[in-house]
C-alpha cells in the first residue's frame, strides 16, 4: 500500500512543515483588478470569446456585490486591489512530458511527499498539480484516455473540450452566486476538469494537489467534474501553502454534475497554512463547492477533513434534483490556536425520494472558534425525501468555542428530517487512562480525536485516510497540558 | 521492587495519605484493605501518576527509579499497570486497536519493534478465551456499553498482554458477581510470577479467597495501621474494621 500520500510522513515537528517557498521564476501580473486585467488574463490563456465575456460579466457582478455578514468568522477587510491575479511558474509552454517540469517545482512536490513520477507508478492515482494558479502536470493521462475519461487542467479543457466546458461551467455555481464565486469566475486561472463518459467506472482515484507559492497572490482555481450516465469517479484534493505573515485568499469554485445513475465521491484533505499561534498570517479559505445530482438515482458524496487555514468558510452542498438521488456530507473540521471555521453543508431536496446524510465532527482547541452551519431544504416536490443529520462537537481546553447552527426548511409533509447533536470534551479520565497504558499525551489526544471522527475517516479513500489521521494529531499538538 | 516511604499526599489541599510506608518484593502479592475514604484509591492513583494528587512529602521507588518523578506513561512503560475501578469509555476506538497501540507504545520505549499483527491477534485471542471475553467485545469501542464485569475482565486482558512488573488492582472486585470474580481472580493468578508483584486494593475479603495474598495491610486514616498474613483479612471480615483497628481509627 505504498501510495504517494503515505509518503507524507515524518510528522514530528509541531510547526507547520509545509511552510517553505520554492524559488521559481514566475510570470505575474501587478496587483490590481479591473476589466482590463480580466481581458489580459483571458488573452494570455488564449481563451475563446465566450469565456472572455463570461469572465467580464462575472467581474461586473463581483463589483456590485458585498461581503456578507451572517457568518460567524471575523476577518480584516480584504483589499482585492492588492492581490495579483495571475502568478505562474515561467515556462515556455506546458511540458509535454513529466520530465520537462521545472526541477524546482518537482522538488516542491517531492518535499510535500508527492514525487510526481513515483505517484504515477506506485499509487495508480492520477494527479493534477496546480502550482499557484497554473496546472503544471497531469499524470496517468494515457491510461485514462483509453477509457475516454478526460482529466486535465481547466485551461486545456477549454481548448480541447470547449463544448463540454461551455455546457457545464457555471451551471451549478452561477457566477453571481456569491461574491467569491463571482470573483473566481472572473479571474480563475486554472484548475482541474474531469469528464467520465457513460457507463465508465474510473479505475483509479483522480487527485489534484494545490500549492500556493508566490506572495501577494491568491489562488482561484476552478474545478468541474461531470459524471455522465451510469459512471463513477472518486476525486481527491489536497492543499498546502508556505508560511507567510499576510493572509492569502483562496477562493476556489468546485462544481460537480452527476447524471442518471452516476456517482461522484469528492474527498478533501485541507491543510493550508493556518497562521501562527497568535493568529498572524494564514490562508482565508473561502470556497464554493456544490454538486448537482441532476440525474435519477445519482449520488454525490463530499468528505472533507479541514485542519488548515486561518479561516475556513465553506459549505460543500448537494442539489438533489433527480428522483431517488442521494447527497452525503462527511466532515471533520479541526481548529486550534486562533483558527476559525464556519463550515457545513446545504442539502436541497427537489426530486422525489431524495435522501441526504450529514455527519459533521467539529473539534476546537486553543482559542479557536468552530461553527457548523447547515441547511436542509425540502421543497414541495420532494415527496418522501429523507435527511439525517448528526453534528458532534468536541472541545479541548476551555478557551475555544463550538457552535451548531442548523437550518431546516420542510415544505412537504411526507418528508422526514432528523437532527442529532452532541458536545463533549476530552476528559482527564480518558487522557489518564491512555497514559496509564503507556500512550503519550499527544498520541492519546490524537487517538481520542480519531475515534471521535471515525465515521468520517472511514469515508476517506485509503490513501487519504492515513494522511488525514496524522494531520489530526499534528493539528492538535500542544493543545493540552 | 516497590518501596514507599512516609508518603504524604493531598487532594485539593486536603491531606489523604499521611505517612504511608510499604515495601513490595518481586513475586509477592500484597493486599491493601481499608474502609471507605481511607485513601486506597488515592494510593493507586498517586502511584500511577494521576494529576491532582499532590505529593507533599515522602518517596516511592520502583526498581531503581524515582517513581514520583516519572510521567504516567513513563511509569506504564517501566512496567506499572493499574487496573482501574472505573475503566473509561473511548468512543470510536476499538478495544483491540487500543490494546495494540498501548502494547506498541510500551515496546517502542524498550527499543522493540511493533508486534506483528498476526502474533498480536494470536496472543489476544488466547488470553481473551481464558478470560471468557468474546470476539465481539474485542471489536467494540473501548469500554463503550461494556457491563461492569466486561470492563473488569477487559482490564485483566490488558494486563495479561502488557505483562507488567507491578500490577495494581483497584477494587477490581467491585460490581462483580461470583462467576466473574472467579474468572478475574483466575486471570490474575495465571500471571503470578517470580518477577512480578501485585498490589490488590479491596474493601472486602471476598476477592482474597481467590487471590491469596502473601501480605495483608490495613489502610486507615492515610496510614498502614496493621500488617499481617492472609489471616488478617479473615479477621477483618469477621470483626469489622473498627473492632480490629480499635482506637487507631481516628476518623
Amino acid at each position: 500500500m505504498a501510495t504517494a500520500l503515505d509518503t507524507v510522513k515524518d510528522y514530528t515537528e509541531a510547526e507547520y512543515k509545509y511552510g517553505f517557498v520554492t524559488p521559481v521564476e514566475e510570470d505575474r501580473f501587478p496587483p490590481g483588478l479591473d476589466e482590463d486585467v480580466v481581458r489580459r488574463l483571458s488573452a494570455k490563456k488564449g481563451e475563446p470569446d465566450w469565456l472572455t465575456e463570461w469572465r467580464v460579466a462575472a467581474l461586473r457582478r463581483f463589483f456590485a456585490m458585498e461581503i456578507p455578514d451572517w457568518q460567524k468568522v471575523r476577518f480584516h477587510p480584504i483589499d482585492f486591489q492588492a492581490i495579483s491575479y495571475y502568478a505562474a511558474p515561467r515556462q515556455k509552454e506546458r511540458p509535454r512530458s513529466l520530465d520537462e517540469i521545472d526541477p524546482e517545482i518537482r522538488r516542491t512536490y517531492d518535499k510535500l511527499g508527492i514525487p510526481i513520477r513515483e505517484q504515477e507508478v506506485l499509487a495508480g492515482v492520477a494527479v493534477d498539480y496546480v502550482f499557484d494558479s497554473v496546472s503544471v502536470a497531469t499524470t496517468f493521462k494515457r491510461k485514462l484516455e483509453e477509457l475516454g475519461v478526460v482529466f486535465c487542467s481547466m485551461s486545456e479543457a477549454v481548448r480541447e473540450h470547449g463544448e463540454l466546458v461551455r455546457r457545464y461551467l457555471g451551471s451549478v455555481v452561477p457566477p453571481g452566486d456569491n461574491i467569491f464565486a463571482a470573483l473566481n469566475s472572473a479571474v480563475f486561472s486554472d484548475g482541474s476538469f474531469v469528464y467520465v463518459p457513460k457507463g465508465v467506472r474510473c479505475p483509479m482515484e483522480l487527485s489534484t494537489y494545490f500549492r500556493i507559492n508566490a506572495a501577494g497572490t491568491g489562488q482561484f482555481e476552478r474545478t468541474l467534474i461531470v459524471a455522465d450516465e451510469g459512471s463513477y469517479v472518486s476525486y481527491l484534493e489536497g492543499c498546502t501553502a508556505p508560511m507567510r505573515d499576510e493572509n492569502q485568499l483562496h477562493a476556489a469554485v468546485v462544481e460537480l454534475v452527476a447524471l442518471d445513475d452516476a456517482e461522484i465521491k469528492y474527498s478533501t484533505v485541507q491543510n493550508w497554512y493556518p497562521g501562527d499561534k497568535e493568529g498572524r498570517g494564514g490562508i482565508y479559505n473561502f470556497v464554493t463547492k456544490r454538486g448537482a445530482c441532476r440525474g435519477k438515482r445519482s449520488k454525490i458524496s463530499w468528505t472533507q477533513v479541514e485542519t488548515g487555514s486561518a479561516i475556513t468558510w465553506k459549505y460543500p452542498s448537494c442539489i438533489l434534483q433527480g428522483d431517488d438521488s442521494v447527497g452525503e456530507f462527511y466532515s471533520v473540521a479541526v481548529t486550534n490556536n486562533r483558527q476559525q471555521a464556519d463550515t457545513g453543508t446545504k442539502m436541497i431536496h427537489i426530486g422525489k425520494r431524495t435522501r441526504s446524510r450529514i455527519v459533521s465532527k467539529g473539534i476546537s482547541a486553543g482559542h479557536s472558534d468552530n461553527t457548523y452551519r447547515g441547511l436542509v431544504r425540502i421543497l414541495r416536490s420532494a415527496e418522501g425525501a429523507r435527511n439525517h443529520t448528526q453534528c458532534d462537537s468536541m472541545l479541548i481546553g476551555d478557551r475555544c468555542g463550538a457552535h451548531t447552527v442548523p437550518y431546516i426548511e420542510v415544505k412537504n409533509r411526507t418528508a422526514q428530517c432528523e437532527h442529532e447533536a452532541t458536545t463533549s470534551k476530552i476528559s482527564e479520565d480518558q487522557l489518564f487512562y491512555c497514559r496509564q497504558r503507556g500512550i503519550s499525551e499527544e498520541d492519546a489526544v490524537a487517538l481520542i480525536v480519531n475515534g471521535f471522527c471515525r465515521e468520517v475517516m472511514n469515508e476517506l479513500p485509503m490513501e487519504f485516510a492515513v494522511e488525514a489521521k496524522k494531520l489530526l494529531g499534528i493539528s492538535l499538538e500542544g493543545s493540552v497540558g | 521492587m516497590l518501596e514507599i516511604q512516609d508518603l504524604h499526599v493531598a487532594v485539593d489541599g486536603r491531606p489523604i495519605l499521611k505517612g504511608l510506608s510499604l515495601r513490595v518484593r518481586p513475586g509477592e502479592v500484597h493486599a491493601v484493605m481499608g474502609p471507605n475514604g481511607s485513601g486506597k484509591s488515592t494510593l493507586a492513583f498517586v502511584l500511577a501518576g494521576r494529576e491532582g494528587y499532590e505529593v507533599t512529602a515522602g518517596s516511592a521507588r520502583f526498581g531503581d527509579e524515582d517513581l514520583l518523578a516519572l510521567e504516567p506513561e513513563e511509569r506504564a512503560r517501566a512496567g506499572l499497570f493499574l487496573a482501574m475501578q472505573y475503566p473509561v469509555e473511548i468512543p470510536g476506538v476499538a478495544n483491540m486497536y487500543f490494546l495494540r497501540q498501548s502494547l506498541n507504545a510500551v515496546r517502542k520505549s524498550r527499543g522493540l519493534d511493533e508486534i506483528p499483527a498476526a502474533e498480536f491477534m494470536r496472543k489476544v485471542r488466547e488470553q481473551a478465551r481464558l478470560l471468557g471475553i468474546g470476539e465481539e467485545l474485542l471489536k467494540r469501542d473501548l469500554n463503550a456499553g461494556f457491563s461492569g464485569g466486561e470492563k473488569k475482565r477487559n482490564e485483566i486482558l490488558q494486563m495479561a498482554i502488557l505483562e507488567p512488573r507491578l500490577a495494581i488492582l483497584d477494587e477490581t472486585d467491585s460490581g462483580l458477581d461470583i462467576d466473574a470474580l472467579k474468572t478475574v481472580a483466575d486471570g490474575v493468578n495465571r500471571l503470578r510470577a517470580p518477577d512480578r508483584a501485585f498490589l490488590v486494593i479491596t474493601h472486602y475479603q471476598r476477592l482474597l479467597d481467590y487471590i491469596v495474598p502473601d501480605v495483608v495491610h490495613v489502610l486507615a486514616d492515610g496510614r498502614i495501621q496493621r500488617t499481617g498474613g492472609p489471616e488478617l483479612a479473615r479477621e477483618l471480615e469477621e470483626r469489622g474494621y473498627e473492632a480490629v483497628l480499635g482506637g487507631r481509627l481516628a476518623a
